[in-house]
């Protein structure tokens, strides 16, 4: 188990070695192409696809996360509370829509390019957070809110010293979920000209050439490896704040 | 006044009201002019005042939930038949190579009546055979509506027309993509969920390669599967004869299989884990077998979870194979993509279309059996 | 009747049964007492299997245990188990008819048996038998837990602390339910508890347990009167243990011959309850139904002479 601990760091290094230096690792796709195609994506810098992979993702993620918490805490106030039902089974059914299919559909309204796929990770990633956020916020034990109202909090601070924290752990659990959600649907993007990785597998696929594919799939993998990774750590630690946790 | 659902619902439709109901262009690639109901139709402001009347009502007066759902049943399938006719009387004027779209205001007002329905149906809270009921209303007066030719001027149901055995095909292909995933995913998943169940060391490595496989953006792992199973179809000469290949459908199944894999598995072990110690050792001690322990009783008590995994896989999969596409695997993919292309906005509808309805289908069946199995239980 | 011959059973190196040499004869009730962690739920365990025996044998009417297919054996020896354990998808009937079914009895004796058992444990058949667990109270499905490990005549049935749940007054409708049963049908039971009461009420022989080793088995009445150890006397003693012998004797067998005022008892009725009565009720003997009478004086020379 030693080693789990060094693995998240080993990966985070080789992919920053094999973004700066993609071609020092032309030999471990070579075996992939065929005719003498080239072995490593050079149309634009991994880089920068990478770059921009990423802040495309992160842009829709911070979007869907603070909107998505916002309407969790709207809904369950007892102002809100008169749409809870319906935001319940919207986030049901809204989850069961493709995300190729929302994708496919924003591009109607908004055209080629990146704005439809930040729109379709956006409303796609509003869902998790959203759904966690309301467990999170209703879930909780009715003698603790009971305890805290006793006491004498106001609604703001209940919310904010007792209901928050103890809803964190789920709220990052979605937002996880969200953010890795994303970064694989992100690569589609590149089927409606956004400039993410998705552009290096579809060149692959386009070109049959499998070292593509495997390079594009390989930095995509080790992201979501490592953001699932760190927001697994931020979620024990906001659980053990949580007490949940020994 | 606070902010109420129905005030929502009467914003969103009475914004379509006032936005375009259909996207008129004079052939396919002229530019697109959008119609509002009113101008599209006859009678079309009196329909939208009568609309807005009943909208405005249901803001003030708190209407019962059955009478929200009729509403909202009324108004989606009202939805449908004024655009059917809007296009109808336009192309009439217009010739037969304009092209007529829903447009904004068609879908917002559809979103508009969908989630009045779905808040009527959370809030009654219907029994079950009464949800039943209304999903089968719902999809009786769709197919209706689609079978009576109403809609044929609209451009989707053009191209549909158009490729009929084409779209029938491709059905019938995205289908046989979704439900042969599944099956395989069950037929692998469950034995290894067991597996792991009973052999605890086997539990990490296992999670955590199926995890690994999941992360996997799905568009490269469809593009890896067709020169992997092309190769092994060319090295084994045994797996060609089973149907291995590195073309058509086959490569997508087994991408869509393997991600099938972890929610099959993850569920089936946390269901298992979710039968009480006393229980299995119960059963052990009044003499079952292995196997009658697992049939018998740890089986039917994980159901509600290995059901739970269905939905996930299966909603998954009608969505992701969509993917399959991309790569010659067919399914409404093939159409999403060669819209795509072509900047066909009607082609992408017609892929799309399919599949968020079959989707939906999907989970709200799997949704409605799953209350039918947890009834009845602790 | 069933032999334990010198059963020994080691986890992780210690050894948790230690060479628990045992005869039950038939039809009667042994229970097995014991601080908690001291093996009685292992030593149990192993005779029906599950746990395996790291020495020793069980032998069932003469045949050796491991001789039978494990799940075969199971089927002859009933198990109510810590916790109950009814499987929460079956109605009472169908857990009740777990292992007859197993066994291929045919339906309608099946029925029949399932009722005959409910009946016998004061469960109305037509109001529980559909019944699903979580519709049971605690006191039912301990009940129902016990009726299902009796359904298929078992040879021999095997009760870890059966009660432990239980308020005290349903714990003791329980307790004499069970000791009905017991006379009605003749089953040999072993039964777990650490409640030393529950032992002497239920029990026709004590094994006493104590880290790993039996350190007495005896009929009641002589456990109580000698214990062996210090451990024994710790467990059967204390400022209870003289009232616990009392429980033991029937008012008959003290009874003299005269006259005595207020309400009659019964001739069976124990003498912890006769000294109960006279206490509470001021009087210096108590009136027998069949005759005689039973006095304060003649209590206190028995409990002198440590029940003998
Ligand atoms: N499967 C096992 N692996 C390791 N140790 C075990 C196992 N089962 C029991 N033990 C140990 O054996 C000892 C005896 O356990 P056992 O369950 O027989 O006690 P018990 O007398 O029934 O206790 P209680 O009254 O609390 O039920 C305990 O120390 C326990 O921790
Ligand atoms: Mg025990």
């Amino acid at each position: 188990m030693r080693a789990g601990r060094f693995l998240p760091g080993l990966a985070a290094l080789f992919l920053l070695v094999f973004l700066l230096t993609p071609d020092s690792f032309a030999f471990l796709f070579r075996p992939l192409t065929r005719n003498n195609a080239p072995a490593i994506y050079h149309q634009t810098a991994l880089l920068r696809l990478t770059v921009s992979h990423l802040s495309i993702v992160a842009i829709a993620v911070i979007a869907s996360g603070l909107v998505g918490i916002v309407l969790g805490i709207l809904v369950t106030r007892p102002r809100g509370r008169e749409f809870l039902p319906l935001a319940r089974s919207v986030t049901a059914i809204g989850q069961t829509f493709p995300p190729v299919a929302v994708l496919a559909l924003a591009v109607p309204v908004m055209g080629f390019g990146t704005a439809p796929t930040l729109v379709a990770l956006f409303l796609y990633g509003l869902l998790p957070v959203f759904e966690n956020t309301l467990a999170g916020l209703t879930d909780q034990p009715a003698e603790i809110l009971e305890a805290a109202r006793g006491m004498g909090l106001t609604p703001l601070q209940r919310l904010w010293h007792v209901e928050l924290p103890l809803a964190l752990p789920l709220i990052i659990s979605g937002i996880r979920l969200t953010a890795v959600i994303s970064l694989g649907t992100a690569t589609i993007g590149s089927t409606v000209a956004a400039p993410t990785l998705g552009e290096v597998i579809i060149a692959g696929l386009l070109s049959s050439n499998t070292a593509y594919v495997a390079q594009g799939g390989l930095v995509v993998s080790i992201l979501a490896v490592l953001i699932h990774h760190g927001l697994s750590a931020a979620e024990t630690n906001a659980a053990r704040a949580a007490g949940r946790v020994g | 006044m606070m902010l109420r659902p129905a005030t929502v619902f009467a914003i969103l439709v009475g914004l379509g009201l006032w936005l375009p109901l259909v996207q008129f262009k004079p052939n396919r690639i002229a530019a697109g002019e959008g119609i509002r109901l009113d101008q599209a139709l006859a009678g079309g402001p009196v329909i939208a005042l009568a609309v807005l009347g009943l909208l405005v009502l249901s803001c003030i007066w708190r209407m019962p939930d059955r009478m929200r759902i009729v509403l909202a049943l009324a108004g989606m399938a009202g939805s449908l038949v004024v655009l059917g006719h809007a296009a109808r009387s336009l192309s009439v004027e217009a010739g037969n190579l304009a092209r007529l779209a829903p447009a904004s205001g068609f879908w917002l007002m559809l979103l508009g009546f969908s989630l009045m329905l779905a808040d009527g149906v959370a809030r009654l809270g219907p029994s079950l055979p009464a949800r039943w009921l209304i999903l089968g209303l719902v999809l009786v007066a769709g197919f209706g509506i689609l079978a009576s030719g109403m809609l044929d001027q609209i451009s989707v149901m053009r191209e549909y027309a158009t490729r009929r055995a084409a779209f029938l095909h491709e059905a019938k292909r995205h289908l046989q993509l979704a439900f042969g995933s599944l099956g395989l995913a069950l037929l692998v998943g469950l034995p290894l969920g067991t597996g792991i169940y009973m052999m605890r060391r086997l539990r990490g490595p296992v999670l955590a390669a199926l995890n690994i496989l999941q992360t996997i953006p799905s568009l490269a792992l469809f593009g890896i599967m067709l020169p992997l199973l092309a190769w092994l179809a060319a090295t084994l000469p045994a797996a060609g004869r089973w149907g291995v290949s590195g073309i058509g459908a086959f490569p997508a199944l087994i991408a869509l299989f393997l991600y099938a894999l972890l929610p099959v598995v993850s569920n089936t072990l946390s269901g298992l884990e979710t039968v009480p110690r006393a229980t299995r050792e119960a059963a052990v001690g009044l003499g079952m077998t292995r196997w009658q322990v697992l049939g018998q009783v740890l089986i039917p008590l994980a159901l509600p979870s290995l059901i739970a995994a269905l939905r996930i896989v299966l909603v998954q999969n009608i969505g992701l194979a969509v993917i399959a596409g991309l790569i010659g695997g067919g399914g409404f993919g093939t159409f999403v993509f060669q819209g795509l292309n072509q900047m066909a906005m009607d082609l992408v509808l017609l892929g799309t279309l399919p599949t968020i309805a079959l989707a939906l289908l999907a989970g709200i069946v799997l949704d409605l059996l799953i209350e039918h199995v947890a009834r009845g239980r602790p | 009747m069933i032999e334990l011959q010198d059963l020994t059973r080691m986890f992780d190196g210690q050894p948790v049964v230690r060479d628990v040499s045992l005869t039950v004869e038939a039809g009667e009730i042994v229970t097995l007492v014991g601080t908690s962690g001291s093996g009685k739920t292992t030593l149990i365990r192993m005779i029906n299997r599950l746990v395996e025996p790291s020495s020793g044998r069980v032998l069932i009417e003469g045949l050796d245990a491991a001789s039978l297919p494990v799940h075969q054996l199971r089927r002859r020896i009933g198990y109510a188990i810590q916790g109950i354990g009814l499987f929460p998808h079956r109605s009472v009937a169908q857990n009740i008819a777990t292992v007859p079914r197993l066994l291929g009895w045919p339906r309608a004796r099946i029925e029949d048996r399932t009722d005959e058992l409910l009946e016998l444990f004061q469960l109305d058949p037509a109001r529980f038998r559909d019944r699903m667990p979580h519709q049971l109270s605690g006191g039912q499905a301990q009940r129902v837990g016990t009726a299902r490990a009796l359904a298929a005549r078992p040879d021999l049935l095997l009760l870890d602390e059966p009660f432990g749940a239980l308020d005290p007054i349903i714990r003791a409708q329980a307790q004499t339910d069970l000791r009905a049963v017991q006379r009605r049908l003749g089953t040999t039971m072993i039964l777990v508890t650490h409640d030393i009461d529950e032992a002497v009420l239920l029990g026709d022989r004590i094994a006493v347990m104590d880290a790993g080793r039996i350190v007495q088995y005896d009929r009641v009445a002589r456990i109580l009167a000698h214990p062996e150890t210090d451990f024994v006397r710790a467990m059967t003693g204390g400022p209870e243990g003289v009232f616990r012998l009392l429980s033991l004797v029937a008012a008959a067998e003290i009874a003299e011959p005269g006259e005595a005022p207020g309400p009659p008892v019964d001739a069976a009725t124990n003498l912890r309850e006769v000294l109960s009565l006279c206490l509470s009720s001021g009087r210096e003997a108590l009136p027998l139904r069949s005759g005689g009478r039973v006095t304060l004086a003649a209590i206190r020379a028995l409990a002198g002479r440590g029940g003998q």
